[in-house]
């Protein structure tokens, strides 16, 4: 009878903005739409009509590659038409404001706008301001729905279901727009979240949220059946949160010696870039337990089910 | 024309008066009623029945833009909003363009006032030059030229050093010093409070502990020098402790607290409304409390608006990148009405008055501020109980960037007269 | 139309496909969701249990292929295809519930393609209610069930909904 009562659901988000807002349905909606679109990647042809005449605009106002590609992908399997606009050809750098960039974009009959911004909210600010599909591809410290989805969607196909699961997050939780979309989607499908790091990026104030924090991670590793490793941002290797990298690994990195305190199935995650050889060990990365390439896999169709749905609802 | 306000509430806690009285301006002072000889017919006769009649209010603490940003505000459009507030007396910070680290800006904008302003404006000078906090702005040039104390806001010295200095010199040349208090390496490029919804929503924190380290700065300074330091919009628990606490030993140092930081806390930013974006940010409900316990008990003396116009444009952008402020001098009397008297009843309405007149007027050492025979007529009569609502559409002010469009308020000023004349009645 | 009217259709549907595919071994009957797959499950029972040869079922989701996405308000739950493959030389019958405008099994066949090119496609339909949009026809139909462009066809399978197996014919209400 729950699947009966399960497919009585529609949807009816244009916009994906976190999923924060979204519901446990509403989640496992996207992830059961996504089983329908990795299907789609074993046909002959690869491509379906679903989006076809829709105009999709890669807005990318910090720069990606792997999160644009990605969507692009998606967005050609469904028929849509690309145009790719970064931080660097678009006229926000001559001080155009955000507004006025999206509302153009929009007078071009842009349907679906999947923004990347380095600023928290930006996706949310351009879905009241727009009638155009608002997809957020990453916004500042916020969130990054649809990498917590296809984590989501890699730990469910690897581990059935995602309810008492334990999942481990390991690094720079508090920059990390990954990290709180994650302790968002697994807590609302009944996972255990446990946030590992240097207590500058790991402050206790995340224990609010619902989760557990800690700053040993071989006490931790034993009971994990996911870790997920984010990646330590160069950039913010600024002396006062850190001391320096080999401080972090010898406190913080998944080594091989460490590797041994996990359970045999535990899954090794990681969003990408790898830093190979400071959060994760380099053949660690590419052994049995990892499944960093099917996250990739699965994010291809995660995003067609996130383009179809959201753009495939009439924004009018 | 001569004015008798007849049958209000007279509250003038210079005085310590709280009666109903009548009210009487000859030639443009408070004088006796005895003073009034004209003709019945040609006295203005005020009714002020279950009203309250009080000093003209002060808020020292207004950014009115010009020169420089005259989109955002005008000397003229907010000396309008102030009057429509019930303020006679407002206090211009020096952040334009030019800073106001000169006398000739400081001529050009007691010039304008005096030409253009419906309530007394008074101008502050910059602490440091251009505001970088480097050097020391010629503080004695500003003082005679008229500033009633100097200021960085918008910034703060952080070098203690220099800090103690101008200090030193204010005190030689009798100006207050007023401080914006933040450490900019404790708040970084922080856009809201630090704690759960910063956390929540990846926000960058602005820890209560980047008020609270200047705050105690402030207490050390003005204890080694002798001389008073005013911190402005005082929003964190911790700093109301410290100011209690150098108070009670003696020290010359005050607060002031702003209606938003009472009003709102940091769960309203979790919509991304950059009309909820200030500085400092919006705090938790026990800074609020903190905030609330220390106007009851005396430690803040004083209310003001942080009046911080912002155009449409500059507003509607990022939350990082929008301008940190809201306008307040058209909700502050309302929103603390509300608050302080009708719903937490942390304070009565002559210590309500005393905060935004004689507190004021004495930390600035100007004449106004009280009703005492012989004073400039610069009055505000207040409805404390009337019920109404604020359209910011219908604002006297050039921006609309406020949070409290549409909130219900009970109480507010009626009419606001300077001088003897009525610059604004509802 | 109750239960056992609609088994006796079915089994005549049945038969035809017997009698009109002679290479039965080649068939794949791909039912559109949710009553369809059902009705092709019960459909390839039938076939295998009269001409005791096992026929392959798959299931078609026409939803990413249909031509009005973008026009609603709110989508339905979209399933994975799932056919018998390869298609070469294979005759492909989409099974659907009620037949209507046609532009379901447009999208059907259409998806159907881009699994690759069967040697033909035929269309079998429980109801077949008319007012067709698009030169489609259908192959084996259970019943004709003439009806208004404003009335509902309510099709009930115990398998599928909870409810007995059950046709009604709804007239709209106009409020």
């Amino acid at each position: 009878m729950t699947e009966l009562v399960k497919s009585q659901m529609r949807w009816q988000r244009k916009d994906l903005l976190g999923i924060r807002e979204l519901s446990a349905e509403e989640i496992i909606f996207i992830l059961d739409t996504a089983d329908a679109f990795k299907e789609v990647g074993t046909r002959d042809i690869k491509k379906v009509p679903a989006l076809r005449g829709k105009t999709l605009v890669n807005f990318f106002v910090e720069p990606s590659t792997r999160t644009r590609t990605s969507f692009e992908i998606a967005a050609i399997r469904l028929s849509a038409d690309v145009i790719n606009i970064s931080a660097n050809s678009s006229s926000l750098t001559k001080g155009e404001t955000l507004k006025d960039t999206a509302k153009i974009l929009e007078a071009n009959h842009a349907d679906i706008i999947v923004l990347r911004h380095s600023s928290s909210g930006a996706p949310q600010f351009l879905a009241e301001r727009l009638t155009s599909s608002i997809i957020n591809a990453g916004d500042g410290a916020h969130e990054h729905p649809t990498q917590a989805l296809l984590d989501l969607y890699t730990i469910r196909s690897r581990k059935s279901a995602v309810a008492g699961l334990h999942v481990v997050i390991i690094g720079d939780i508090l920059f990390s727009r990954v990290a709180r979309s994650n302790i968002f989607g697994l807590l609302k499908l009944g996972a255990r979240v446990t946030l590992v790091g240097p207590s500058t990026l790991v402050p206790r104030e995340f224990e609010k949220l619902g989760v557990a924090v800690s700053y040993d991670l071989d006490r931790v590793l034993p009971t994990a059946d996911v870790v997920n490793l984010l990646r330590i941002q160069h950039e913010r290797q600024r002396k006062e949160y850190f001391p320096g990298i080999g401080e972090y690994i010898r406190l913080f990195g998944l080594t091989k010696e460490r590797a041994k305190l996990l359970k045999p199935d535990c899954l090794i995650m990681h969003p990408g870039p790898i830093n190979r050889g400071v959060e994760i060990d380099s053949e660690l990365a590419d052994g049995a337990q990892s499944v960093i390439l099917d996250q990739v896999t699965n994010g291809l169709a995660i995003r067609m089910a996130v383009l179809y749905l959201c753009g495939g609802i009439s924004g009018q | 024309m001569n004015t008798v306000i007849r049958n209000g509430r007279l509250i003038d806690p210079a005085n310590k008066r709280d009666e109903v009285a009548d009210l009487a301006i000859v030639d443009g002072r408070i004088a006796d009623l005895s003073e009034i000889r004209n003709p019945k017919s040609e006295i203005e006769e005020i009714d002020a029945s279950n009203l309250i009649v009080s000093p003209g209010l002060i808020d020292l603490h207004v950014h009115l833009r010009e020169p420089g940003f005259g989109w955002k505000e005008t000397i003229e459009s907010g000396a309008r909003a102030a009057a429509a507030g019930g303020f006679t007396t407002i206090v211009c910070m020096p952040n334009t363009s030019p800073v106001a680290d000169s006398p000739s800006t400081i001529a050009w904008i007691k010039d304008r006032a005096a030409e253009i302003a419906c309530v007394h404006v008074l101008p502050t000078g910059t602490i440091s030059k251009g505001l970088m906090g480097e050097e020391l702005a010629p503080i004695g040039s500003l003082a005679q030229g008229g500033v009633v104390a100097i200021t960085d806001d918008g910034r703060c010295v952080q070098n203690n050093e220099l800090m103690r200095r101008a200090v030193e010199y204010a005190r030689m040349v009798g100006l207050p010093v007023f401080d914006h208090c933040q450490d900019y390496n404790l708040v970084g490029n922080g856009v809201v409070h630090e704690g759960y919804w910063s956390t929540l929503l990846g926000l960058p924190g602005w820890p209560s502990a980047g008020e609270e380290a200047i705050v105690l700065r402030n207490v050390l300074l003005a204890e080694l020098c002798d001389h008073h330091i005013h911190c402005q919009h005082i929003s964190a628990a911790g700093s109301v402790r410290i100011l209690r606490e150098a108070r009670a030993r003696g020290v010359k140092i005050s607060g002031e607290v702003c209606p938003h930081h009472i009003a709102l806390t940091d769960d309203a930013i979790q919509n991304f409304d950059t009309n909820f974006k200030m500085n400092p940010p919006l705090r938790a409900q026990e800074d609020v409390a903190a905030l609330l316990e220390g106007i009851a008990d005396g430690t803040i003396g004083i209310l003001c608006s942080d009046h911080a116009p912002h155009a449409q444009f500059e507003k509607e952008v990022e939350f990082d990148a929008a301008p940190f402020g809201i306008v307040g001098l058209e909700t502050e009397l309302g929103l603390f009405l509300d608050l302080l008297v009708h719903k937490n009843q942390t304070i009565d309405l002559p210590r309500l008055i005393e905060m935004y007149t004689v507190n004021p007027a004495r930390l600035l050492q100007i004449e106004a501020g009280t009703l005492s025979p012989g004073r400039a007529a610069d009055v505000t009569l207040i409805d404390p109980d009337l019920e109404w609502t604020f359209d910011a559409s219908a604002s006297q002010s050039i921006s609309r960037n406020t949070p409290f469009n549409g909130w219900k308020l009970k109480g507010r000023a009626v009419r606001t007269i300077v001088g003897g004349q009525t610059v604004w009645k509802m | 139309m109750d239960g056992g009217a609609i088994s006796r259709a079915l089994r005549r549907i049945a038969h035809e496909i017997i009698e009109r595919n002679p290479d039965l071994a080649s068939v794949i009957l791909a039912g559109i969701p949710s009553r369809g797959v059902e009705i092709a499950r019960r459909l390839a029972g039938l076939i295998e249990s009269l001409a005791q040869i096992p026929i392959g079922t798959g299931v078609i989701d026409v939803s990413m292929h249909r031509d009005d996405v973008g026009k609603r308000a709110e989508l339905p739950r979209v399933q994975a295809s799932r056919l018998p493959l390869p298609l070469e030389h294979k005759t492909v019958i989409i099974v659907d519930d009620v037949f209507y405008t046609g532009r379901t099994v447009r999208a059907a066949m259409d998806a159907i393609s881009s699994f690759g090119r069967p040697a033909r496609i035929q269309l079998a339909a429980l109801i077949d209610r008319g007012h067709r949009e698009l030169p489609i026809r259908v192959d084996y139909v259970g019943k004709n069930l003439p009806t208004a462009v404003g009335e509902r066809v309510r099709l009930r399978l115990e398998n599928v909904d909870g409810e007995p197996d059950a046709v009604w014919l709804i007239k709209e209400e106009k409020a």
